[in-house]
Order: structure tokens, then sequence, then C-alpha cells
């Protein structure tokens, strides 16, 4: 009897296992061709010399030394993908929640208000970066036309290396909407009963985000600050349309695009896998920038699972 | 002194005309805050607008209002070779890569949902890995596979078939609604005799219609925005070329006529706002899903 039904289990197992199997089957072919497969390669082809036509080198760390010490780009490349990490990211958590906070604040015409703060997410990145070159055309732009008449200074934009990632934050923060409606979710979350308690113990507006506000959202403010971090690290449409659409230089015959324009001020790490890759054909150098960018992804991301307890329930 | 000239008000009314007053400024503070907000999102729209209907010569100045209002440019930009080829490249990637999309990544998601296996809890971590690796990591060898092994560069095939294998951001959105239904539904479902794909096909499905449609509304704005992808698989065959990989050739070819330039970003953003406009709800639901916990 007990023989039987421990056969039983073992054939209801065994079938569980293979319907299992079924439905993540889609996933796990293209996790191992689409992930476990090219990043293996990638390692592969960061040690060797490879143009794409003539078979592949093995040449040690000689990519690797040529990326970090005599690839003119890559530290000011870094560095530039570290400002905008710092200053787009907390630029854009700061503005968002301000912009989700105000929303929850008002009382008439909310759902304009929340349209017209969400439309520019929707902008296609290109198209969205298109706009902002012509609008913050130093010349003939609306925006230094509106500054001139001001009696404002009028910088130089997409056109000046000191200038130009500022003017990439705004075009992120422009495209804020994600961000706001997340928190306009969290805040809205927040129990009523805590606001009057704080009311009755005489605590002000300020004191009362301190203390009741914050609190019951940080969760959700550190999700977006490491969320926009690993997206900062992928990017790349924003900074080689606008570098392109400034410099004059866009693509087709003959003329080729050098990235990070003006004056490597917008080289982002992406940029350069591109750059490397496709662009000069060394594909062991594109490799090593690809793992560099590899492994700052990846410690963000752990550090989101970790703390994503709450992120990430496992109960069903 | 100014107590007893207005004696008729008790110190009720009073203090309660003072905390409308309050009330009165408040109100008026947060609502001009949000109207200077809303000019910073949508200006740029409306700049952008009145210079794709100025005339060629006016689009160079920086005047702000045009003169002669040229609506016969949107026809210029709609007529120049190869923008409907754009379209339709797009609509084809957008569409199918939706589909598939969604096709194979339920399931994926029902299994880490709702069914008890061993390495789940990995699955899921490789999931979140995957949602979070730059493109850019794996573009080299995977061009290298589709331009050597397959030949399929210079079309979009290299962007769509991978969707045929679940995408990871879907199956973690799907995911997280799913943990969301009882499992009494489940449950009773397999009690009644409904195999596994017959519950997920009937009792499932029909309860994750909103977030479905936040994934597939998703997956097509991704394609429809996507401007890394075919710029490495397509842009060698300009008959591949997708509108946002084509918009900035376009101004390329037309560099001094921000007019036209402007009307085509204008014509590349429109659909995906009315698209929004019919599907605010699912959209919204989907943002939020991705950032609160399930």
């Amino acid at each position: 009897m007990a023989l039987h039904s421990s056969v039983l289990l073992r054939r209801k197992h065994r079938r569980e296992t293979a319907r299992t199997l079924a439905f993540l089957s889609p996933w796990l072919i293209g996790f191992g061709v689409f992930f476990a497969y090219p990043l293996v390669s990638t390692v592969y082809f960061s040690f060797m010399k490879y143009d794409g036509f003539t078979a592949p080198v093995f040449t040690g760390l000689k990519n690797w030394d040529y990326v970090f010490n005599h690839y003119p780009f890559f530290w000011q490349g870094l560095r530039n993908t570290l400002w905008l990490v710092v200053v787009m990211v907390a630029l854009r958590v700061v503005f968002g929640l301000g912009i989700g906070l105000l929303i929850t604040k008002l009382r008439t015409g909310t759902g304009f208000f929340r349209t017209a703060f969400y439309l520019p997410y929707l902008a296609p990145p290109v198209a969205a970066t298109m706009a902002f070159a012509f609008l913050l055309n130093p010349g003939t732009g609306p925006v230094n036309h509106l500054l001139g008449d001001l009696g404002l200074p009028q910088p130089g934009w997409f056109t000046d290396p000191s200038w130009s990632k500022p003017a990439l934050t705004m075009l992120a923060m422009w495209g804020v909407g994600d961000l706001m409606v997340i928190f306009m979710a969290a805040l809205l979350d927040v129990p009523k009963e805590q606001y009057e308690a704080a009311e009755l113990d005489g605590a002000g507006p300020w004191q009362r985000f301190r203390y009741v506000t914050f609190p019951n959202i940080s969760p959700i403010v550190m999700f977006a600050v490491v969320t926009g971090v690993i997206q900062t690290m992928q990017y790349y449409t924003q900074a080689i349309v606008a570098g392109k659409v400034a410099s004059g230089v866009i693509g087709g015959s003959g003329q080729q695009f050098e990235p990070g324009y003006p004056h490597g001020s917008t080289w982002t790490l992406p940029q350069m896998v591109y750059s490397l890759g496709f662009q000069r054909f060394d594909t062991g150098s594109a490799c090593v920038v690809a793992l560099v960018l590899f492994a700052i992804s990846m410690a963000f991301t752990s550090l989101l699972l970790r703390r994503g307890a709450g992120f990430v329930s496992n109960e069903d | 002194m100014t107590l007893t000239i207005s004696l008729p008000l008790t110190a009720r009314t009073a203090a309660a005309r003072v905390a409308r007053r309050r009330a009165v400024l408040h109100w008026v503070a947060v609502h001009s805050l949000a109207v200077a907000a809303a000019l910073f999102f949508l200006l740029p729209f409306v700049f952008v607008f009145l210079t794709s209907v100025m005339t060629d010569r006016q689009a160079l100045t920086s005047e702000l209002w045009p003169t002669q209002w040229q609506w016969g440019n949107y026809l210029k930009v709609w007529q120049t070779p190869g923008f409907l080829g754009w379209w339709r490249n797009t609509l084809v990637y957008a569409g199918l890569g939706t589909l598939l999309t969604v096709v194979s990544s339920v399931p994926v998601a029902y299994a880490l949902a709702k069914f008890r296996f061993r390495g789940r809890n990995l699955a899921l971590m490789a999931v979140i890995s995957m949602m979070m690796l730059p493109p850019q990591v794996t573009v080299v060898p995977m061009y290298l596979f589709w331009a050597k092994q397959l030949h399929l560069t210079g079309t979009l095939w290299p962007l769509i078939i991978p969707m045929a294998f679940g995408d990871a951001f879907s199956i973690f959105l799907l995911r997280q609604f799913l943990l969301t239904i009882p499992k009494e539904y489940i449950e009773a479902a397999r009690i009644d005799g409904c195999g596994d794909l017959r519950t997920l096909l009937r009792v499932v499905l029909p309860m994750a219609r909103p977030a479905i449609a936040a994934v597939a509304l998703f997956q097509f704005f991704y394609c429809w925005n996507d401007y890394f992808g075919p710029q490495i698989y397509a842009s060698e065959n300009e008959g591949a070329w997708t509108l946002s990989y084509g918009l900035e050739s376009f101004k390329g070819a037309h560099h001094t006529n921000w007019n036209l330039t402007m009307a085509a970003t204008l014509l590349v953003m429109a659909p995906v706002i009315v698209l929004f406009f019919f599907a605010q709800k699912a959209f919204i639901e989907g943002v939020t899903l991705t950032g609160v916990k399930g």
C-alpha cells in the first residue's frame, strides 16, 4: 500500500515537472540563446582580436589594456555616465516626487493636469530629442528667444560642452511622467489616520512630509533610484541623437558621426560599445566595455534584489 | 478694537473665515504651481507645432508665431520618399513583436506566479537580471550570430524573432499581476476537471485582461520607440528602416528645414499619443504594477 502511493506520488511529481518545463520553455530557450550564450561570447571575444571578417586571434589582456589605458574616451565616458547617473537620477526622482505630490493636492482639473504631466513620457525618445534640439537651438530656438526677451544669458545648450549634459537632464525631467504615476499611487496609499494623528500632535506641512509621508513611500523612492541608475547606465538614444542633430553630422553616406559631441561631453558607455564594435570594427574592445557595463548594472540589480523583499514578493 | 466693530461675528465664524481664506490661498498656490508645471510639459509641444506650420524661410528665424500657416508641410513630409515604408516597417515590428511577446510571456509568468517548483526563486532572479541587462552588453555576439549564421541583418527579423521567446519585463509585470489572483479560482477550475492549459486560457486569462493590455501597450511603445535595435540590425538597408531610425536621417536630408523636421517629429509622436488616449487606464495600471509590490 505504502509502496503503491509512493509510486503514484513520484508519477505525479514527474508530471508536474514536465508541465512546469513546458510552461517555462519559451523563456528557457530565450534565456539560453539571448542571455547566457551572448554573455559567454562577450567574455570570449574580450580576449580576442577580431574585426568581424578575418578569423579571431587570442591576444590575452590586450583589449583590456587598450580600453583602460589607451582608448582616449573610456574614462571621459565613464565620468559622463556617472555625472548623468548622479544628477539626472537625483533630479528626476525629486522632480517626479514633487509633481506626484502636486497632483495629489489638486482639487480641480486633476485629469487635465495628470495627462499634461504624463504626455511627454510617451514621446518617442528620438522625436523628443529632435524636438529639444530644435527648442534649445542656440541661434533660432524659441527657448533662447524667450531668454533673450527676458534679458537672461543664452546658453549654447547641445553645442556647448558645459551645457550639453544639463540640456540632456532637462530632457529627462520633461519625461518624468512614469515616476509621477508611481509616486502618485504610493502617496495615495499612505494611511489617512497617520496624517490626522500628526496634525493632532501639531505637525506642520514639512513635519508631516518628513515623519509621515516619506517613511511610507521610502521603498518606492528606493525603487525609483535603483531602476533610474540602471536605466541611466543604458543611456544611449538621446545622447547620440542630440549630438548628431547639434553637430549637423547625420548618418547616411560618407560622413560618420563620432559620438560625444561636443568635445566628448556626451560620451556614454553604451555609445562606446556601438562606436568600437560597429564603427571601428574592434569587436574585442567593444566587448570589454560591454562587460564593464554589465558589471556595474548587475551590481545595482543585486542591490535592487537585496532591498527588494518589498518589490518582488514570493507569496502566492 | 476690530473685534468690537465687527460685533455680529462670533469667534467661531471668524475662525471659519480665516480657515476658508487659508483654503482659498492654498487652492490658488497649488493651482498656480500646477499651471506653471503644465507650461513646462506642454509648451515644447506648442512650439514644435507652431514651427511645423511655418514657411521654410520663417523657420530659419527665431520668430515664435507663424505668419503664414503652411498646412502643406505635413503633406510634404508624408510624400518624402521612404516615409511610408518607415511606417509600414514600424507597424510590422511593433505589431508582430507585441503579439509574439504576449503569447510567449503569459505561460512563463503563470508558471512563475502559480506553480511551486524547485528553482522558482532562481528563475525569478534570472528574469529580473535579464530585465535589467543593458542591450549593449550582448549586442556584439548577437549581431555576429544574426549576420554570420542566419544572414538576417538588414531586416527587422533579428528584432522580432527574439520576442517569440518571452520578454523579461513583460513576464515580470504579468507575474506581479497574476500573484493577486486568488488561488481558489485556480483550484476550483482544477476540481471541475480543467487541465493546466484550459485553466490558464479559460479562467486566468480573462481575469488578467488589464495586465495583458498593459504589457501589450508597453511592448508596442517599446518597439515604436526603439532606436538602438533598428540602428544595429536594419541601418544597412534603407528598405528596413523604422520611423525612429528614419526620423533622424530625415533631419539629415532636410538639414535646414526645421519646419518639415518638426512636422515629421509630430507625425512620429502622434500614434503613440492617440493610442494613449484610448488606453489610458491600462497604461497607468501597468506603470503602477511595476513600481508597487505585487
